[in-house]
């Protein structure tokens, strides 16, 4: 059933109680009866939940019965429920856009505390939408085909499970990642909680099905540059920075780093957090994905000291070139290579671009970078590590085995001076660390906490269980680490901290302060953030959709979110998270359409005077001006009804289908009428 | 659009029986509009012999009372210029509008207010005392003004007050139909009295113009740039303007873009910007506010500074997007001003 | 009458705010408020538009002649609008509507343009509550009351003119009958 023009307006309004969420701060029964005295208001109810199978069937029926051609629903946000509700305006037999919301939830009865007030502005917004619904038209979404093919920002587990997932469910996945190396933080880490097993026997299979899946194109020390188009149809272009090395013809057998001029690894390895070393040719690590070398044109004798402006690097063609030599009739070595940009065209993305570890010089108070005997958990992990710089050997930076060892929680996280969130994986991993420590070393073990908080899943057995392994635990945030005045020499600290549970200030002795620091959004996320068209939490997390309802999607259709990048989360729920972005991803694929909110402008042609004011002010550049009937003319597929050049037409000769200037403007006029005293 | 789509049913002519009555009036305008129905009632002068002129004060000789003694309605149409300022044209306004069949605001004063509307800036206290004390062209040293009531030789002449508030027709009185510019040019004139009297006559409220923009039918049109960011804003003045380009394309705030075409760009012809004066179309409620939307989306500058120093170039938004469109503007008149 | 309609039941004033939200981030942000049950002044109408962009200033000032004490508009941050620049162009208009309504005479502080990211429902509550306060500052606007008053000056004269003319209607005598343009033609 369609309006035809001339057909009387008949409106079926809708009051919903939500429960008591809508219900105890806004007179609803009021809001019914008043809206019941405006025009064309045919039907006027309350009812308890609207978004319920009969509060949908109640519009059915009364579209039916009363012949409703307009349908308006005071409830929840337009964001939550809009979509339901126009299913039930179709469901009943109207163009669903012949529906409007009006918010008196999150709007309205969540936020004020007069219950009278609360009610008249229920009222006035109600009136608006009655004076609105007239002006609607019937609309049809758009189908617009999907490319099936899917971006995976960031290679760290979460990034790594979504392209398996998806790629063994036949989809094209590109994933990029920054690094040479796909594997992120997990690949540092020593051994996991609440397992305990060792978290590179766990990944290294999983990182090794990514770098040989036919269905993933892996694209390591890469980032990308730019993002165009949108959901079903996005450009993205990718940077390939230049690693020196020609990535098809390296086979990985690091010859090439065995006879380096360098005989010894001599710069700072970042893997290992600088504890460790490496040539200016180098391997990642031993399990990096892919298994090539990289030359660091910033050491490598064979390069210029600096980057030019554009930051490539110069040959200086200085060294010997020994490497060369030995890569031999394999050819993999090029000092010439360039930055490329890949441009690649895929339906959906998903960000993994995961988190930072806090950065302790903020909280000088704890020494780090001042004495050499305070580590970073991170730190301590490659250190305990079988494979890290001290290959397993739980020894300080002076080479000795630490006697007393303090795990400081907490660091960077609920603390309003740096970060005021939990960061959720410290106090699991600081016990851990604190197994980890007793497991190698005889060491004495103290973990200061502020609280213990261990959630999820064997997390709180995990903890019951190490904690009675004889390590000391004491509740309380630590003030101050300093050296121990009586014993200069060897480099002993002391921590001070008040025991809250003894009301006492501790001074512990120790070796060796491993400080539990926190996590943190990248530093690139606001970069990304803007490149991505996402929006961060105000702590810089990107912000999901919906908190509880659609907690992987983003307010940009096609873009999920998995890991880290959208909050502190350990690895099974990072992984968990990752499966559902792909199947979000999944859903949407398979569908094979995307549906385009109908809200697209159009120029009226007969109206249009062919000023070309529009033209410039579309950021899709979907307008143009037709030489021939020298009008402007906007592309649908490309208008993605931001209005704006509908604002800006001086002759008032751009529609907005969904948001017509009449439309607006009656709005404006309910909002403001008077209302009954 | 031709004017043929605002006409649509046409009919031939037939003969009429007896001539129709048309009445001429002006309220607070320049005389440019009777000027143009003038030189209108020479060119064609066989439709002035298809009517009767019963009111034209400019010419003819006809006073208030001969009218009020007409029937309602007697008059087939009033075509009305200037806006509504004082008692007497607002009551010269209501007696017309009661004896005609249509009424007819004739020119962008009665259209929009005009320029007279632009008295809306200000009291009608300070304009009386700009205009008999403090006006520097003034010689009024006993600061006399004209009074509302005085005594002379036993009579007691009364003069019209001024209104608070400049008022465009319809603010006054319903209106049947407007005919825009400053003033109408001949050829708009033309197709409102031919469309009058062959009664072929567009939808109650029209505006007899072309509902599309002045860009239409602009010789310079071809000229704009598609990728057109304003850095700066000048006036004609301050510039040394090719003949042939946009306006818009040299800096200098040209009003066609949002204002009725029908002109022929009679003032683009002549080397100026438009201005305005046939106001907005159908689909806007206000003119100045819709230029203004569309010339500021288009500033260069993203910055809150760089935005304002380019807007400097636009020293009176009001003067010069409400040229004559103040009155019929959504806020009509300065809103902190008193009436007394 | 229009000067009542600011008015709670009991008579006191109390300013009406119209709000201009885009969808992605400012009407979001109002969501979160909600959601994270913040509470505001209840003086806030907010109209939800797709950008800031789409916000044409005859929306702004028609929200004022109709009876708005305040006008907010609230869009995404400089580089975040969800369509890349509307946000630019807003704030261009804007700069410009605030000088015409000065001129005007409407203060300038009743109108208020606000970059709201969706995650920051705070801002909501903060900037709701700031404006109300500033309006309540300067008082009612009422600018349709206004309208009536400026055309009370009217009144007097179409009572005299509709007096004196309807004796004249009466009168009509037959030969004159009104002319339409339909008996103008026969
Ligand atoms: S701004 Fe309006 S009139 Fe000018 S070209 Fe665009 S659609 Fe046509
Ligand atoms: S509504 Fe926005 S996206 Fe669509 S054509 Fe206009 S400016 Fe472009
Ligand atoms: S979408 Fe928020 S300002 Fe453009």
């Amino acid at each position: 059933m369609e309006t035809r023009k001339n057909e009387p307006v008949r409106i079926g309004f809708y009051v919903c109680h939500c429960g008591v969420n809508i219900a105890h701060m806004v007179d609803v029964e009021a809001v019914a009866k008043y809206v019941a005295t405006l025009p064309n208001v045919v039907v006027s109810r309350n009812y308890k939940y609207m978004c319920s199978d009969p509060g949908q069937e109640m519009i059915q029926t009364d579209i039916r019965e009363q012949r409703l051609n307009r349908v308006v629903v005071a409830a929840c946000s337009p964001l939550l429920h809009e979509h339901t509700f126009r299913g039930a305006t179709e469901a009943g037999g109207l163009n669903p856009f012949y529906f409007q919301m009006v918010n008196i939830r999150e709007h309205d009865s969540w936020v004020h505390t007069d219950r009278l007030e609360a009610t008249r502005k229920a009222m006035a917004l109600a009136r608006a939408a009655i004076q609105r619904v007239p002006h609607h038209k019937p609309l049809e979404v758009k189908k617009v085909p999907i490319n099936p093919d899917v971006l995976i920002v960031g290679a760290g587990i979460a990034g790594i499970h979504a392209a398996i997932t998806m790629a063994n469910a036949g989809k094209k996945v590109c994933l990029v990642e920054k690094e040479p190396s796909i594997g992120g933080h997990m690949a540092m880490f020593d051994k996991t909680f609440p397992t305990l097993d060792c978290a590179m026997c766990v990944l290294s299979p999983k990182m090794a099905t990514v770098g040989s899946h036919p269905n993933i194109t892996l694209w390591t020390y890469s980032e990308v540059v730019k993002v165009d188009g949108y959901v079903g149809n996005f450009k993205v272009t990718v940077r390939r920075k230049p690693r020196y090395i020609i990535e098809d013809l390296c086979t990985g057998c690091q010859e090439c780093v065995a006879n380096c001029v360098y005989k010894e690894p001599k710069f700072p390895d970042a893997f290992n957090l600088g504890l460790g070393k490496r040539k200016p040719v180098y391997m990642p690590f031993a399990q990096a994905i892919p298994s090539i070398a990289i030359i660091d044109p910033e050491v490598c004798l064979n390069f210029k000291r600096g980057k030019n402006p554009d930051g490539s690097y110069t040959v200086s063609d200085k060294c010997k070139k020994l490497c060369v030599v030995a890569c031999g009739d394999r050819k993999a070595i090029d000092f010439t290579q360039k930055a490329v940009d890949k441009e690649i065209t895929v339906g959906t993305i998903i960000m993994a671009t995961g988190f930072k570890t806090f950065d302790p010089h903020r909280t000088p108070y704890y020494g780090y970078g001042v004495y050499p005997n305070v580590y970073t958990a991170l730190e301590l992990e490659r250190v305990i590590n079988a494979s890290g710089p001290t290959e397993g050997h739980l020894v300080m930076r002076n080479g000795k085995e630490p006697k007393r060892v303090a795990i400081v929680h907490c660091v960077g996280s609920r603390d309003e001076n740096t970060n005021r969130w939990c960061s959720r994986v410290c106090c699991l991993y600081s016990l851990k660390l604190a197994h980890l420590i007793l497991e190698h070393t005889d060491a004495e073990v103290y973990n200061f906490y502020i609280d213990m908080r261990t959630p999820g899943k064997s997390m709180e057995e995990f903890y019951n269980r190490v904690a009675e392994e004889g390590m000391h635990l004491v509740r309380g945030r630590v003030a101050d680490v300093y050296p121990d005045p009586n014993d200069t020499a060897s480099g002993r600290l002391i921590v001070q901290a008040e025991d809250t549970l003894t009301n006492r200030i501790l001074k512990i002795p120790v070796d060796m302060v491993v400080l539990s620091v926190g996590l943190e959004p990248r530093p690139e996320a606001e970069d990304l953030r803007r490149l991505f068209n996402l929006s961060c939490s105000s702590e810089g997390w990107f912000l999901e959709r919906h908190p509880k309802l659609a907690p992987v999607s983003t307010f940009t259709d096609g873009i999920f979110l998995a890991g880290c990048c959208q909050g502190p989360k350990d690895i099974p729920d990072s992984v968990a998270q990752a499966g559902a972005a792909a199947a979000e991803a999944f859903s949407l694929i398979d569908k094979g359409y995307v549906e385009q909110e109908p809200n697209t402008a159009f120029v009226l042609a007969e109206e249009c005077s062919g000023c070309k004011s529009c033209i410039p002010l579309c950021p899709y550049t979907a307008i143009s001006f037709n030489e021939e009937t020298k009008k402007a003319v906007i592309n649908e597929a490309l208008c993605k009804g931001c209005g704006t050049c509908v604002a800006a037409c001086p002759s008032g000769s751009i529609v907005q289908n969904l948001f017509e200037d009449q439309e607006i403007f009656s709005e404006i006029d309910g909002v403001l009428a008077p209302l009954p005293q | 659009m031709p004017l043929a789509l605002i006409t649509p049913n046409l009919k031939p002519l037939k003969p009429l029986m007896f001539k129709p009555k048309v009445a001429f009036y002006w309220c607070a305008s320049c005389g440019g509009c009777e000027e143009t129905v003038v030189d209108l009632a020479e060119d064609i002068l066989g439709v002035v012999e298809k009517v009767d002129i019963v009111l034209w004060p400019v010419a003819m000789d006809f006073k208030y009372k001969d009218v009020e003694a007409m029937p309602d309605k007697s008059i087939l149409a009033t075509l009305l210029n200037g806006a509504i300022r004082s008692t007497e044209q607002e009551e010269m306004a209501r007696l017309l509008r009661r004896k005609s069949q249509y009424m007819i605001a004739y020119g962008a004063c009665a259209h929009l207010g005009g320029i007279p509307g632009l008295a809306n800036q200000f009291t009608r206290e300070h304009i009386l005392k700009f205009n008999y004390e403090d006006g520097p062209a003034m010689a009024n040293e006993k600061k006399t003004r004209p009074q509302l009531v005085t005594e002379e030789n036993g009579r007691t002449p009364r003069l019209p007050a001024l209104t608070n508030v400049v008022r465009s027709l319809d603010q006054v009185v319903e209106v049947d139909y407007y005919v825009p510019g400053c003033p109408p040019t001949p050829k708009i004139t033309r197709a409102a009295v031919t469309a009058l009297l062959e009664n072929r006559l567009p939808p109650k409220g029209s505006v007899i113009a072309p509902d599309i923009a002045l860009c239409d039918e602009c010789p310079r049109k071809a000229t704009k740039p598609a990728n057109i960011s304003f850095r700066e804003f000048k006036r004609p003045h301050q510039a040394l303007m090719d003949p042939q380009k946009c306006f818009l394309a040299q800096g200098v705030v040209c009003m066609g873009p949002s204002t009725l075409s029908g002109c022929e760009a009679a003032c683009i012809s002549g080397g100026m910007p438009c201005t305005g004066c046939f106001g907005p179309t159908s689909r806007v409620r206000d003119q100045g506010l819709k230029i203004m939307s569309s010339l500021c989306s288009n500033l260069e500058p993203k910055d809150e500074q760089g935005i304002s120093a380019v807007l400097q170039g636009i020293p009176d938004p009001i003067g010069t997007f409400y040229r004559y469109g103040l009155a019929r503007s959504l806020l009509r008149r300065k809103v902190n001003l008193p009436t007394d | 009458m229009s000067d009542s309609t600011n008015k709670t039941p009991d008579g006191k004033w109390t300013p009406r705010i119209v709000a201009f939200f885009c969808n992605w981030c400012t009407y979001t942000a109002a969501d979160l408020a909600g959601v994270s049950r913040m509470k505001y002044a209840s003086n806030i109408r907010v109209i939800r538009l797709m950008c800031s962009g789409r916000v044409d200033p005859q929306f702004v000032v028609d929200a004022f002649a109709k009876g708005a004490d305040g006008v907010l508009i609230g869009g995404c941050h400089p580089n975040d609008c969800h369509y890349v620049e509307g946000n630019y162009k807003c704030l261009r208009r804007y700069q410009m509507l605030k000088r015409m309504i000065a001129d005007m005479g409407i203060e300038p502080d009743r109108l208020r343009l606000e970059w709201i990211s969706a995650a920051e429902g705070e801002k909501v509550r903060r900037v709701v509550n700031e404006m109300v306060e500033t309006v309540k500052q300067l008082g009612p606007l009422n600018i349709p009351c206004k309208f009536e008053e400026w055309d009370k000056e009217m009144e007097a004269l179409a009572g005299h003119v509709a007096h004196s003319q309807s004796a004249a209607g009466a009168a009509c005598p037959d030969h004159a009958k009104p002319q339409t343009a339909q008996t103008a033609h026969v």
